[in-house]
């Protein structure tokens, strides 16, 4: 009331400003271009396709079934199914994308299609800084682009990845099996048909 | 009639000459503002420091601050269709020109009355001061009641609401 | 004549002066009077101003500072071609007009407010023997320059036939009016100390010593009050926060300069920082002792540096107020003026006349000061509002 509010006003200014020099908790600017705060775990940016292994177009997950396509809210996902069959991430033959483009400039990051992908080959990357000058393309990104490598989801998102690599795993083990299983019966068969006798001719002209 | 004096003079009166003549009222009060800016420097070129300078703080600063507040109430933004002058202005300046001559005439007249040599008494502030606080103490007195009743009447004024009546949410 | 019989303290501390001194032997004697102004008024010109940018960076540094965050720190090293950036962009930004606007009092009130400003340099000793005009009423010239500003605003207002603008205009001319009485009351005491309203005569009362302690007018109890009460009522003219609702950034977008773009905002900024300056130098000359040295063994610094380094003070201190304070609405801002400033400042000057009167010691220091603080105390009480929330009776709404 007599002004001893606006001293201790004064007073923790004064300490803001020289404590601002000395520690670093009273100064807490991150200066964008040349430092950087490393982005937690759950971040997300724009999406990306996830391959497996070294070769881009033979390891995509991608089938094509074209879900995420249908159920982006904005639309900007444009997919091209192929005509021809290649093994996917379990093994197993399916269509893949001839093209595969997502217009990131729409892009709202909702992360939809990441959710109803059935074969998770589809994640949400951390990178944004994408900034071009190219107004009539530069932001639309086409397979190549998109794709990158399962090591790289385990750098960004590791917990994530550590699952949804289990989970193929499992598959992939499951299919294995079955497919184990299929030809043991395929070869059971097989001999099955193999050791039936060849019966001779008797009944040759008993018409 | 130096060429200073020259110069002062015509400001002051085409200032005071376009507060008279132009038809915005705000151009107006700009006008009058450069006419008592003219007349406190022919002040200052006298040598009356104090009372120059004193006009410039009473009559800038408030007196065509008051006129400026009175046009800024009234919203009188807009500018009369013509000149709003009054239908007798002959008469006007038959009188202005009269009392003009009157004071021409006793000027050039008493003329020959004043020293020669125009010495500038110094008159400094504090000879100011001593004469308002010895000699002229009465004045002085009744222009304080003076401001005071005039301060508390303005008040008076603003505090009273119309008679009976109160306004209010209901 | 001091001229080359003079130690090097005292060469260093007239540079300037011998300087015109030596010009001016070189201009012919016709020409004199006319040299010798545009000499003295010169300096004045490009000092300033640089002063002025100087301060805006400044600002933007010491206000981040105080709010966690680095100030502007792209433009050179640390920032300081910023000013150098504003002055650019204020440069080469179009100069918009409304349509509507009274186009020639549009133009004149920036420039009426920066002539304003500058003018009240002529009057402020920033060194010994380094004054513009040494008037014998130089005081009462300075706040009558003040006046001028007013008209300025008023001119920026109105022309701009804005409904915000109009409105700050009338915002800023009140509290200007306000916040006058107490300026000039509150440097009246400096003036009754001193007995002239001479500037240069207040900063010679002041610059003698006794011991090692001078005698400034701010280590008086009267002197200290006056001098607080008149860097509020400084802040309050110069529109700086927390007096700052009349050109209120978040409020009424720029108040009474909402309308102007390009170099006439920029003229309108330098003409508030100009006036910022000169009420800190006419504190500094009726209270801080002006360009004398704070202990008698500095005096072999030359005097326009510590007249400067004061400068620097305050325009610190301004600073630092701006960062810790919120604004004031306009209500409470009146009733701070007409309530507190004006029964403290008259009070003020019954004790700087008590002081004149009483015996020097150490009974007339305590007397004086005792009585301040009650008065500071009953008045401060008394801004305090009690039980005035009540519902609001419109008088000209249906």
């Amino acid at each position: 009331m007599f002004g001893e509010g606006i001293l201790r006003g004064l007073a923790e200014t004064a300490r803001n400003f020289f404590g601002s020099y000395v520690s670093k908790d009273r100064l807490t600017t991150v200066q964008f271009p040349e430092e950087r705060i490393a982005p937690i775990e759950a971040t997300r940016d724009f999406p990306f396709l996830v391959y497996d292994g070294t070769d881009w177009e033979q390891g995509m997950r991608c089938v094509a079934c074209q879900i995420c396509e249908k159920e982006c809210p904005p639309k900007c996902i444009y997919i091209d199914k192929s005509k021809d069959k290649k093994p996917d991430a379990v093994g197993k033959q399916q269509f893949y994308p001839t093209r595969f483009d997502i217009d990131i400039s729409v892009c709202m990051s909702c992360q939809i299609c990441v959710e109803v992908c059935p074969f998770d080959a589809i994640k949400m990357d951390t990178e944004f800084e994408y900034s071009t000058q190219d107004r009539f393309g530069g932001l639309m990104f086409d397979k190549h682009k998109l794709s990158k490598s399962n090591e790289y989801y385990h750098r960004i998102h590791p917990t994530e990845a550590s699952a949804v690599d289990a989970a193929l795993a499992e598959e992939r083990a499951k299919a294995e099996e079955k497919a184990k299983a299929a030809a043991e019966a395929a070869a059971a068969k097989a001999a099955a048909a193999a050791a039936v006798p060849v019966v001779p001719k008797e009944s040759g002209g008993a018409a | 009639m130096t060429l200073v004096f020259l110069i002062l003079a015509a400001i002051t009166i085409l200032g005071l000459g376009a507060a008279m003549s132009l038809r915005n009222p705000v151009h107006c009060v700009v006008g009058l503002t450069i006419g008592f800016l003219g007349l406190a420097a022919l002040y200052l070129q006298l040598g009356a420091q104090f009372v120059g300078l004193t006009q410039v703080l009473v009559y800038v600063g408030a007196v065509a601050i008051l006129i400026i507040f009175a046009i800024m109430m009234m919203r009188s933004s807009e500018s009369p269709e013509q000149q709003p002058y009054s239908r007798s202005w002959r008469v006007g300046v038959a009188i202005a020109f009269a009392v003009y001559c009157v004071l021409g005439w006793a000027v050039h007249f008493g003329a020959h009355t004043l020293p020669t040599q125009a010495a500038t008494p110094e008159l400094s502030v504090q000879q100011i001061g001593d004469a308002l606080l010895h000699r002229f103490v009465l004045p002085l007195e009744i222009i304080a009641v003076l401001l005071t009743a005039a301060l508390i009447g303005a008040g008076v004024l603003a505090l009273q609401d119309p008679a009976g009546e109160v306004r209010g949410p209901r | 004549m001091i001229v080359f019989s003079a130690s090097g303290a005292e060469r260093a501390d007239q540079i300037f002066v011998l300087t015109k001194y030596w010009l001016m032997g070189y201009v012919p004697t016709a020409v004199q009077p006319l040299a010798s102004a545009v000499l003295s008024v010169v300096p004045i010109l490009l000092v300033f101003p640089l002063i002025f940018a100087i301060t805006t960076l400044l600002e933007r540094k010491g206000l981040g500072r105080i709010q966690n965050r680095y100030g502007p720190n792209r433009v050179g090293p640390w920032g300081l071609l910023q000013p150098m950036a504003d002055g650019l962009k204020s440069l080469t930004k179009e100069d918009i007009v409304p349509d509507s606007a009274d186009k020639w009092v549009h133009l004149c009130a920036p420039l009426l407010l920066v002539v304003a400003s500058f003018l009240a340099y002529a009057v402020l000793p920033i060194g010994r023997n380094m004054v513009v005009a040494n008037l014998s009423a130089g005081v009462l010239f300075f706040f009558a320059i003040g006046a001028l500003v007013e008209v300025a605003i008023f001119m920026a207002g109105w022309s701009s036939r804005s409904k915000y603008s109009l409105l700050g205009a009338m915002r800023a001319i009140a509290q200007m009016v306000s916040y006058e009485t107490p300026l000039v009351l509150a440097g009246l005491v400096a003036v009754m100390a001193t007995g002239s309203l001479s500037t240069v005569a207040i900063v010679e009362a002041q610059a003698q010593y006794t011991g090692i302690f001078p005698h400034w007018f701010v280590f008086t109890p009267w002197g200290f009050a006056g001098f607080v009460l008149f860097m509020i009522a400084a802040t309050a003219e110069s529109n700086r926060s927390p007096f700052d609702l009349p050109e209120g950034e978040s409020e009424i977008i720029a108040g009474y300069y909402i309308e102007y773009s390009g170099f006439k905002f920029a003229l309108f900024f330098l003409g508030e920082y100009l006036g910022m300056f000169a009420t800190s130098g006419m504190a500094i000359t009726l209270f801080l002792g002006g360009w004398s040295a704070p202990f008698s063994f500095l005096t072999w610094v030359p005097s326009y540096l510590w007249f400067f380094i004061k400068l620097l003070a305050i325009t610190c201190g301004f600073i630092w107020v701006r960062g810790t304070l919120p604004r004031l609405r306009m209500d409470q801002l009146m009733h701070f003026a007409w309530k507190f400033m004006l029964p403290m400042t008259l009070l003020n000057i019954f004790v700087a006349a008590a002081w004149k009167f009483l015996p020097a010691g150490i009974v007339r220091w305590f007397g004086c000061a005792i009585f301040l603080a009650i008065a500071f105390v009953l008045l401060t009480r008394g801004l305090k509002r009690r039980g005035e929330f009540r519902a609001r009776q419109y008088r000209f709404a249906e």
